[in-house]
C-alpha cells in the first residue's frame, strides 16, 4: 500500500521530472549513476562504456516512467514497487553527490542554503528505507 | 557467427589474439568488487547482494558490513563475461562496482 500525501507525491513527480532531464540533457554530473567498471584499464573501460552506457541510460529512464505512472496510485505491486526503489535511489545519488554528503555529516542547520535540498535528501532516505523493509518483509 | 569446424580455416598464427588469451593472466578469474561510498543505504545495500545474487539476508549483510567497515568486499566472481554482466547490475542498482583480476 502506498500511503503517501499529495504534496509528498508532488515533490516526487517534480524530482522525477528534473532528473529525466538531466538524463537526456548528456550534461555531466551523472557520474554516480554511471561508475567505472574497470578502475585501472582504460581500454576496457571505453569498452564497457560503450557496450552498456545506453543501456543504463534506458533503465534510468525507463524506471522514472514506470514510478510517475503509478505515482498516484493507492497500491503497487512487488515489480512495481522494485521500480520505485531503482528510481528513488537515484535520486539520492545524484542529490547526495551534488550536496557532498558524508557518512559522518552533522545536521545542518535550517539556515544553511542547501537545508532545503537537504530535507529533501532526508526524505528520499526515509522513503527508500520503508520501500526496503515492505520489500525485506 | 560461423559453423563450428574441425579444421582451421585460418593459420591461427596469422591471427591476431587478445593478449589476454595468450596469457597466464586470462586463467585467473575475475572478481567483482564493491566500494564503500556515503549515500547508499546499508539496508538497500543488503537487499540488493540478495536480491542480485539470491545470498542469505546473513552473508548479504557480512557482505554490506565489509564494505561499510573494509571499504570494500568481493561479491561475487567468474569469467569476464559473468563479472561483466554482475558489475552491469550492481551498476543499474547505483551500487559503486569494478571488476578486476583475481590477484
Amino acid at each position: 500500500m502506498v500511503d503517501l500525501p499529495d504534496h509528498e507525491r508532488g515533490l516526487l513527480r517534480s524530482l522525477l521530472g528534473q532528473l529525466r532531464e538531466l538524463l537526456l540533457s548528456g550534461e555531466g554530473g551523472l557520474q554516480r549513476l554511471f561508475p567505472p567498471a574497470y578502475a585501472d584499464d582504460p581500454e576496457r573501460e571505453a569498452e564497457y562504456r560503450a557496450m552498456v552506457h545506453d543501456e543504463l541510460l534506458e533503465r534510468h529512464l525507463a524506471s522514472l516512467d514506470t514510478v510517475e505512472e503509478t505515482l498516484e496510485a493507492t497500491s503497487v505491486d512487488e515489480a512495481q514497487l522494485l521500480t520505485w526503489m531503482g528510481a528513488i535511489n537515484d535520486l539520492r545519488l545524484v542529490l547526495g553527490t551534488r550536496l557532498d554528503v558524508s557518512e559522518d555529516m552533522v545536521r545542518v542547520e535550517p539556515d544553511h542554503p542547501d537545508a532545503g535540498a537537504f530535507a529533501v535528501y532526508d526524505y528520499l532516505t526515509w522513503l527508500l528505507d520503508q520501500i526496503v523493509d515492505a520489500l525485506s518483509g | 557467427m560461423s559453423a563450428p569446424s574441425i579444421a582451421p580455416t585460418v593459420d591461427p598464427a596469422q591471427v591476431d589474439q587478445p593478449v589476454d588469451d595468450t596469457d597466464e593472466v586470462a586463467d585467473r578469474p575475475w572478481i567483482v568488487l564493491v566500494w564503500n561510498d556515503p549515500i547508499n543505504l546499508m539496508s538497500y545495500v543488503t537487499f540488493v547482494f540478495q536480491k542480485l545474487f539470491g545470498y542469505s539476508l546473513d552473508k548479504a549483510t557480512e557482505l554490506m558490513l565489509d564494505v561499510h567497515h573494509k571499504g570494500r568486499a568481493v561479491v561475487s566472481n567468474g569469467s569476464r563475461e559473468k563479472a561483466e554482466l554482475d558489475v552491469f547490475r550492481l551498476h543499474e542498482h547505483g551500487l559503486w562496482a569494478t571488476m578486476q583480476h583475481d590477484r
